[in-house]
């Protein structure tokens, strides 16, 4: 199931693509809203290890805006909802993401990513 | 007792595509409930199972771990990937699948990121052609075949594991009497400084099977 999450740990992989190789990014995506449970001491831990900039970049791509430019320094209780919901509740269903980079297009079929890559692509 | 996972949503046509829980799963479960309170007192942000196929362990898993972690998992079977998902919902943990081989999309991205990792790697020994063609055709014989000394698909992941590893990460590893296990301990050793440790063993069958706990040198205890 891609959710930004996925989608922020993500990189191309194909053969001599190791720079500029992240974010991914999404095409004719169709998104689902489901509901997942409220963990902030989950969103906390987690925090540190997110691309912050692509989240957000990735997020406004998408049309949510409710997350600030800049990793706040106060985790309020609005904020970890917010990002709670970027994170965790938006479902890509099908769509493709394209490396910015060397091009390469990993198809998104019922809500999972493919990352596979023919045997002449792999490095 | 952590309760074995309920895979009673995955139906006979499933495990004709999909590898079904057998011993060796089983014994990587035990291996884990043994290491629960390590594993908890790791306080683990990412866990990873490599080749998930029905999810079982990493539903497991995250019965010890709760619901703090990210679950990921990747199967190159993509029938796999779907189980693992639906698995994890009847168990009630969250796991983030991904269609791909082995860790490749996650190397740049998770690197020296996760605490956990979890492989059940195809490990019987077979000719190399039938492991190349299992691993291209992404069915259930890749779930299995594992190339000459059954360490063809291993070896990808053993020269990449380290790079993935958090420094208090750990990696458990199935691994078969025939797939030598102090040519791979002494491999790890000395390439990546992970010092590894048969943590279970028992025989089923045929299959004489161990588990290989492998931690970075000198952090014998959790920190």
């Amino acid at each position: 199931m891609v959710r930004l999450l996925t989608h922020n740990i993500l990189a191309c992989h194909a053969k001599d693509c190791n720079t500029n190789n992240f974010p991914l990014e999404f095409k004719d995506v169709q998104l689902e809203i489901r509901e997942a449970e409220f963990n902030p001491e989950f969103l906390k831990g987690f925090l540190p290890k997110l691309e912050w900039k692509a989240l957000v970049d990735t997020a406004i791509q998408l049309g949510d805006t409710s997350l600030p430019l800049e990793q706040p320094e106060m985790l309020d209780d609005e904020f970890l909802k917010n990002l709670h919901h970027v994170l965790l509740e938006i479902h890509v269903e099908e769509g493709s993401m394209t490396c910015p980079n060397c091009k390469h297009v990993y198809p998104i079929s019922n809500g999972i990513p493919n990352m596979l890559l023919a045997e002449h692509e792999i490095g | 007792m952590i309760p074995t996972p309920d895979t009673s949503h995955l139906t006979a046509r499933d495990y004709e595509q999909v590898y079904e829980p057998a011993e060796d799963t089983f014994l990587l479960l035990d291996a884990l409930e043994a290491d629960a309170d390590r594993l908890k007192e790791l306080n683990p942000t990412i866990c990873l199972e490599v080749g998930s196929g029905s999810g079982c362990v990493t539903s497991f898993i995250g019965g010890i771990l709760g619901p703090s972690v990210l679950y990921l998992c990747t199967d190159i079977n993509p029938h796999a990937c779907r189980c693992t998902y639906l698995t994890g919902v009847q168990n009630k943990v969250n796991i983030h699948v991904i269609n791909g081989s082995l860790a490749a999309p996650l190397q740049s991205r998770l690197s020296h990121k996760i605490d956990v990792i979890l492989f059940n790697p195809p490990y019987v020994p077979t000719t190399e052609d039938e492991a190349n063609v299992a691993q291209s055709s992404r069915n259930i014989g890749g779930s299995w075949s594992g190339g000459s000394d059954g360490m063809q698909v291993t070896n990808m992941l053993l020269d990449s594991v380290a790079n993935l590893l958090s420094p208090k990460g750990h990696f458990y590893l199935v691994v078969l009497k025939q797939n030598n296990i102090s040519r791979i301990l002494q491999h790890m050793d000395e390439l990546y400084h992970l010092e590894g440790e048969i943590v279970l063993q028992r025989r089923a069958g045929r299959e004489h099977l161990f588990i290989v706990r492998f931690i970075r040198q000198g952090r014998s205890t959790v920190e």
